[in-house]
């Protein structure tokens, strides 16, 4: 298989093959999405309602998507804390009887592959997607999930990635697959 | 009644994490739904909770939400009458 763009963030980084194309020392995580969001000018006001770890992996597949036709291409992604940053969001909202408001914004986030749903919302995509959680990346697993994918002529390309964020702790490392 | 209108411009574009509109761009009388601002039905249900959070106002029948949030204007004569803080 052939892995042809690479995007990692991590770090207020965001490196695609090799080359940084946008860098902010913003303080937290949201802020930093929210910088990155405006410098790559990526027009797409969803993307202010998104979770933190959606915006992760929305920030992270926009620069290997950009505006090519992705309708036969699929998502396998992972991580190790799944969406237990926002589920934590959710629950602060209704721990208490007297200030209890449920946000029904936050809660639709409360599962990890919301994020790959977001991806796929945005390019159209029908195409087959996975979430995995693992105790660490694991490339083979990934690669080999997608190599299944890809020899059942279901896609052309397999967008694969790791996608982990809790609280200010993150790092994205998306690429793209292809036989 | 103009300055809930203001008030309510402001807690819209917080508590639907409407980044990109300013307040002038929402005029009293504009749609809510289905209009410039691309609100969904999730921000139709964050709406029913700010009614709560913030005015004490508990919707009994949801299908009211249609023309309590038709437009800013709806939204703050319908605050008005049913207000509980």
């Amino acid at each position: 298989m052939k892995k042809t763009d690479i995007c990692t963030i991590e770090h207020s980084k965001i490196i695609v093959n090799n080359e940084v194309i946008f860098e902010n020392q913003t303080e937290t995580f949201s802020e930093f999405a929210k910088e990155a969001y405006k410098n790559l000018a990526l027009n797409y006001p969803k993307f202010h309602k998104m979770d933190n770890l959606s915006k992760l992996a929305f920030l992270a597949s926009e620069v290997i998507l950009k505006d090519e036709d992705h309708s036969r291409t699929a998502l396998v992604f992972a991580n190790k804390s799944s969406s237990l940053d926002t589920d934590f969001k959710y629950q602060e909202s209704i721990n208490s009887q007297e200030n209890y408001f449920p946000s029904p914004a936050v809660f639709v986030y409360t599962l990890p592959n919301i994020c790959v749903g977001e991806i796929s919302i945005k390019h159209q995509m029908q195409t087959e997607n996975a979430f995995f959680i693992l105790d660490e990346f694991d490339e083979k697993f990934l690669n080999d999930y997608s190599e299944q994918i890809l020899q059942s002529g279901k896609a052309d390309k397999v967008l694969c990635g790791w996608v982990e964020l809790y609280q200010e702790s993150y790092k994205a490392f998306v690429y793209l697959l292809t036989l | 009644m103009e300055n809930l209108r203001e008030e309510l411009k402001h807690k819209i574009i917080e508590v639907l994490n409407l980044e990109d509109v300013a307040i002038e761009e929402i005029k009293d009388t504009d749609p809510l739904f289905g209009g410039g601002l691309g609100l969904d039905s999730i921000d139709a249900l964050e709406l029913i909770v700010l009614l709560d959070k913030e005015y004490g106002i508990k919707l009994a029948d949801p299908k009211k939400g249609k023309e309590i949030f038709a437009s800013i204007d709806t939204m703050a004569k319908f605050i008005e009458e049913n207000r509980t803080k």
